[in-house]
Formats: C-alpha cells, structure tokens, sequence
C-alpha cells in the first residue's frame, strides 16, 4: 500500500516521528479497535483513533444522544440529540477522517453477543460505565485473548490500565467481584468533570496507538490514577497475573460469561 | 543534473510539496531501500535544502552530497544507515 500525497500531509506528524514513521502508520491504518460506549470515555478515544487513521473502528452503544450527554461526550453536537450514539459518533468519525470504515454496533454487550463483537479486533476499549459490563468485557477479553484498555470516571477521579490477557493481571485479578448493586454511585448520579473523560479516554487512545504500534511501554501490570482537583497522578503497580484469580488464572473458576444484575435506575429501555 | 561518480539506486522528487512533507516524503522513500541504498532526492532551494538534510541526518542516515544544480533546485545523495 503506497501513500498518496494527501494521506502524506495527514499523517505527516506521526510519520516525521522516528518511533512511527512509515510502517507504524501503515500498522495504524490495517488496525481495528472496537469501542465499547460511546460516552464520556469512548467519545474522546474514537475522536483521536479516528484522526490517527485506525483503519477500522467499531462503536457499540445502545443508547440515543441525550442533552445531558453533551457536557463531556464530545463527539455528539447538539443536533445530534434523539440521534443513536453509534450513528452519531460514525459520522464524526467519518467527517474527520474518511481512511477510516466505521463498524456500528447499536446494542448492549451481553454474554451473547461479546465474544461475536470482540472477536474481529486488534484491541478492545472499555468506555463503559457500569460494573457489569466492565466485568464482562474483562472475562471475555481473557477468554480471546483481546488486549483491553479499562478505565474509569467519577467526579474529579479517573484511573485506566491495559490488561493483555496472559501476559499481567486481570480486572478480576484487581477486583474479585462487581459491588452489591447500588454501594458505588454511577456518574449520573454522582457527577462527572467533563474533560475528566477527556484525558482518560485520552489516555486510552494513546494505548491503543501504543499497542498497535508496538512502541514504549504499555499501563499492564500498573494501574494509572488521576485525581484533578488535587492535579496527581499516581501509577500504582500491581500484584503479578492470575494467582487465585477466577477467570485470569492457569485454573479459572469462572469459564463461562456471567451477565450481573445492573441496579434497577440505571436500566434503560432499547430505544 | 545527476552526479556521475554516485550510483543511485532510487529517486524522488520533493519540489512538488512543502514542509513538513518535504521530509516526509523523503523518509517515505528512504524506508523503501535497504542498508547501504542511495536515495537522490531533488528539492528547492530554501527551507528545503535548510531543512530536509539535517532531518535525514537526525535519523542516523549518511549525507553523501549536496549538489547545487544553478537553477533554484538541488540533488541531495543519501547512503541509507540501517533497517
């Protein structure tokens, strides 16, 4: 695959880079990432996957954009409110970079439909926002063998890590089980910094480009915090991969996917 | 235009684009040779002939000659370092 021109000024600063240059863009363009929500998290990610010239982006969410969405969720405009989330964020993407093919998912992840959705992609991004779907994406990423961004927001808090199954611990291997349903608030009811999902989900795009193109370090075996109103940032490391783990380990209790319960004022009905 | 003592085993010309793509365009082709190639690469004078050299040079490639050809453009030989 030659670049033309117009392909050279776009990705002209990567390629100037010595660690990108011309093979890491070109890894960049044969790439695909699938990103789960397109809120807060996912919308920032798909922006700069997007621009970078991640060759194929898929975008799962089954929400439609609301008015409350737009003081974070950067890839929707205020025209594109009733909009399907997945339809809006395509066609920004689309608009921003047309190297990019952009695959639709307007749905929930379940047991059912996860490993199907997961199993085409390079990389996962966890832009979720419930502990069901994070468990869920974490033990079906293991299960493929996906490597997975996870991370999380509230109020002015933020944290990710990079999980590559086999390689460093789980989210299972962090946290053994979801909370009891209602003893951890979610961002509608507690709050959310708008460029709080901004610089995390920055981060998770800066992973993915990471990984693709196999340059630095990646955050697996370490989990990143972010406190804003305090301006830290603490890179926390942790314990090896896998021992006791139920789904992680060389003896998993856990083989089959588990759908949890999602606490009763969060559930929405498919629009 | 072409030096006769160098034997150049790819060419491009970089007067069609401007900066950054200039050294783009350049590092493109230089990625396509192996160790030890020579690239000739034909450019403008100006930011160009400022610039384009000393970017090959930063990524560890050999210099070999800059040719002035008296009409506002330049041959520039490079000897690729590395894979």
């Amino acid at each position: 695959m030659a670049f033309t021109n117009e392909q050279l000024e776009r990705y002209s600063r990567h390629i100037i880079l010595s660690e990108i240059g011309v093979k890491g863009q070109k890894k960049l363009l044969n790439s695909k990432v699938l990103i789960i929500g397109a809120g807060g998290l996912g919308a920032p990610a798909a922006l700069y996957l997007a621009a970078a010239g991640v060759g194929t982006i898929g975008i799962v969410d089954a929400d439609v954009v609301d008015l409350s969405n737009l003081q974070r969720q950067v890839i929707h405009t205020t025209n594109d409110i009733g909009k399907k989330k997945v339809e809006s964020a395509a066609e920004t993407m689309r608009a921003i970079n047309p190297d990019v093919t952009v695959n639709t998912y307007y749905d929930f992840v379940t047991s059912d439909n996860i490993l199907d959705l997961i199993k085409d992609y390079d990389f996962v991004i966890d832009g979720t926002d419930n502990f069901p779907a994070k468990f869920l994406i974490n033990d079906a990423c293991v299960m493929a063998k996906k490597p997975l961004s996870h991370a999380g927001i509230i109020r002015f808090k933020g944290q990710l890590t990079t999980i590559i199954p086999g390689e460093g611990p789980c989210y299972r291997c962090i946290f053994k089980n979801p909370p009891p349903k209602d003893a951890v608030p979610t961002c509608k009811q507690a709050g959310v910094i708008g460029a709080m999902g901004g610089v995390i989900g920055s981060l998770q795009a800066m992973e993915a480009v990471k990984y693709i193109t196999g340059v630095g370090e990646l955050l697996n075996g370490y989990l990143l915090t972010y406190d804003a109103l305090k301006m830290e940032f603490h890179k926390v490391k942790l314990p090896a991969r896998g021992k006791g783990c139920a789904v992680c380990s060389d003896t998993p209790t856990i083989t089959e996917l588990i759908d949890y319960e999602q606490p009763a004022c969060e559930l929405k009905a498919h629009a | 235009m072409a030096d006769v003592n160098i034997a150049v085993d790819e060419k491009v010309d970089i007067t069609d684009v401007v900066c950054p793509v200039t050294f783009v365009k350049t590092k493109v082709a230089l990625e396509e040779l192996d160790d030890g190639q020579i690239l000739q690469v034909h450019l403008n004078d100006g930011e160009p002939v400022q610039n384009v050299p000393r970017s090959v040079k930063d990524e560890g490639h050999q210099i070999l000659k800059l040719q002035d050809n008296e009409d506002g453009t330049y041959e520039l030989y490079i000897k690729k370092v590395g894979d």
